[in-house]
C-alpha cells in the first residue's frame, strides 16, 4: 500500500453531485453525515468546492443535457478522485430508463468507483460502500 | 550570530515546523471540542496531519483565465509570515540570542499578511465566488485591525514600551481593568482574524461553497490550510504573551505548564465561540467591529491613560 494511497483512505472529503434526482439520496447522504453516524471519525468530510474533492458522490439520473455538466464536474475535480454512484438511478437509470431524454448510466460517462443501489439506499449502506471502497483502495481483500 | 542558526530558527523551531506541528495539534483541540458539543466522537488525533499530507498528493489544478503565479505564490507569503510571527513571539519566550527580538507592530503587520495573501489568492483565481470571498475578507480585515489596534495599545501604554520583552517582564495587562477590556476586544478580533463562525462569511460553506478558497485544490490548499491552523496556534499565543505575561520558561515546569493552560484556555474560549454563534453577514460585521467593540476599545485605552 502506497503512501498516497493511505493518506487518501484516511482523509476522504466528500462531495455531493446531484443530478435531477428526487432528492430522497440527498437526503439519506446529509442523513449519512449528521452526528448520529459521525463520519468524521474516518476523516470524512462534506466539501463545497468541487476542487476540494477526493470522492464524488453521484445521485439522480443524468439526462442529455446533464451529462455534459457531468463531464465537466468530474474533470474540474483533482485527480486522484473516486466516483460513487449512490442510488437505483445513477447505478441503472432505475424506472426513468425509458425516458425520452435519457441517455446512458452515470458509468458510461465517467469511471465509477462503487455501485451503490437502493431506492434510497440506508446511510449503513453508504457507510459500509466506503468502508468497502476504501478496502479496494488499500488493495486488500 | 551564524547564519545558520538563525536560519535554523526560521525553518525548524520555533518557526515554521514547530508552528505547523503544533498549529495541527491546535486545530485537532478545535475540531475534538467541537465534536463533544456536537455530542460526537470526533476525528482521529492525527487527522489534521493526514488531510494536509493528502492534500500535497493531489493534483493542483489551476483555472482556465487564472493569475498563475500570484494563484499559486499567494498561500507561500501567507504561510511564510504566519511562521515568522510566531518565531519572533517564540524568540521573546526564550532566549535563543538577542539580535532582533522584535516589537508589537512588526508582529502586528505579519499577523495580517495571512489574510491579505488569502485576498490576493481570491481573486488571481478568477471565480465569482471566489472574489466575493476576496471582497468580504478584505472588508473584514478593515473591520477587525482597528479595534484590534487599539486594544494592542493598552499595555504597550501600561509598560510605555512596544517590545515584546518588556511586556513580559512587566505585570501581566489582565491584572487591570483596562487589560480585561482589552482582552476581551481582543478575543473578539481574534475570532475574525481566524476568520471562524460568527465572523466567516468570507467562507461561507453554504453561499459561497468555501468562498476564497474555492478555486484552490492539491498543494496550495494545503498550505492554506496549514497556514489557518498556524495562525490558531500563532494569534492565541501573542495574545497570551501580549496580556497574560506569555509563557515563563526558566523556573521549572509549573509556569510552563500554567503557560500552556493560559493558551489552551484561549483556544477552547474561541471554540466555543464558533460553536455556539451563527455567522453574521459582512455588513453587520463591521458595524459591530466599528461601533460597540472599536468604543470599548477605546474605553480601554482612556482607563489605561489614566492608570486604571
Amino acid at each position: 500500500m502506497s503512501f498516497a494511497v493511505n493518506m487518501l483512505t484516511k482523509s476522504l472529503w466528500v462531495f455531493h453531485l446531484a443530478g435531477s434526482p428526487c432528492n430522497n439520496c440527498d437526503i439519506e447522504i446529509l442523513d449519512a453525515l449528521t452526528p448520529k453516524y459521525d463520519l468524521e471519525r474516518f476523516g470524512i468530510t462534506l466539501v463545497g468546492s468541487v476542487r476540494h474533492a477526493d470522492v464524488l458522490l453521484v445521485t439522480g439520473i443524468f439526462n442529455k443535457k446533464a451529462a455534459i455538466c457531468l463531464k465537466r464536474v468530474y474533470q474540474a475535480a483533482p485527480k486522484p478522485v473516486v466516483v460513487i454512484a449512490i442510488g437505483a438511478c445513477a447505478c441503472t437509470g432505475n424506472m426513468f430508463r425509458k425516458s425520452y431524454n435519457w441517455d446512458v448510466p452515470v458509468d458510461k460517462h465517467i469511471p465509477v468507483d462503487a455501485y451503490l443501489p437502493g431506492c434510497p439506499p440506508k446511510p449503513e449502506a453508504m457507510i459500509s460502500a466506503v468502508v468497502k471502497l476504501v478496502n479496494k483502495l488499500r488493495g486488500a481483500k | 550570530m551564524d547564519l545558520g542558526y538563525l536560519i535554523l530558527q526560521v525553518v525548524v523551531f520555533p518557526g515554521l515546523l514547530f508552528t505547523a506541528v503544533v498549529g495541527l495539534i491546535t486545530s485537532w483541540i478545535d475540531r475534538k471540542v467541537t465534536a463533544r458539543v456536537q455530542m460526537r466522537v470526533g476525528p482521529p488525533f492525527l487527522q489534521p496531519f493526514y488531510d494536509v499530507l493528502k492534500l500535497m498528493i493531489k493534483e493542483t489544478c489551476i483555472p482556465a483565465g487564472a493569475s498563475r503565479g500570484l494563484f499559486l505564490s499567494a498561500p507561500l507569503f501567507g504561510m511564510a509570515s504566519a511562521a515568522l510571527a510566531s518565531m519572533l513571539i517564540w524568540r521573546a519566550f526564550l532566549p535563543l540570542g538577542q539580535t532582533f527580538s522584535g516589537d508589537i507592530i512588526v508582529i502586528l503587520y505579519l499577523l495580517t499578511i495571512p489574510a491579505v495573501s488569502v485576498i490576493l489568492g481570491s481573486f488571481a483565481s478568477r471565480n465569482p465566488l471566489a472574489s466575493l470571498g476576496g471582497s468580504r475578507e478584505m472588508k473584514l480585515l478593515l473591520a477587525y485591525e482597528l479595534p484590534f489596534v487599539l486594544a494592542m495599545l493598552v499595555p504597550v501604554i501600561q509598560t510605555h514600551s512596544i517590545r515584546l520583552s518588556s511586556l513580559l517582564a512587566a505585570d501581566p495587562a489582565v491584572y487591570s481593568p483596562s487589560g480585561i477590556i482589552a482582552l476581551v476586544v481582543a478575543i473578539l478580533c481574534m475570532q475574525a482574524k481566524l476568520t471562524l463562525v460568527p465572523f466567516d462569511a468570507p467562507e461561507a460553506e453554504t453561499e459561497l461553497t468555501g468562498g476564497a478558497y474555492v478555486e484552490y485544490s492539491g498543494p496550495p490548499l494545503g498550505i492554506f490550510k496549514l497556514t489557518r491552523a498556524m495562525m490558531l496556534f500563532t494569534m492565541p499565543i501573542f495574545l497570551v504573551a501580549v496580556f497574560c505575561g506569555g509563557i515563563v520558561f526558566n523556573q521549572g515546569w509549573l509556569p510552563i505548564l500554567l503557560g500552556a493552560l493560559k493558551y489552551v484556555g484561549l483556544v477552547v474560549v474561541v471554540v466555543l465561540i464558533r460553536n455556539t454563534a451563527p455567522r453574521v453577514r459582512i455588513d453587520q460585521a463591521v458595524k459591530f467591529f466599528w461601533g460597540p467593540v472599536t468604543v470599548a476599545a477605546l474605553v480601554a485605552v482612556m482607563a489605561a491613560f489614566m492608570g486604571w
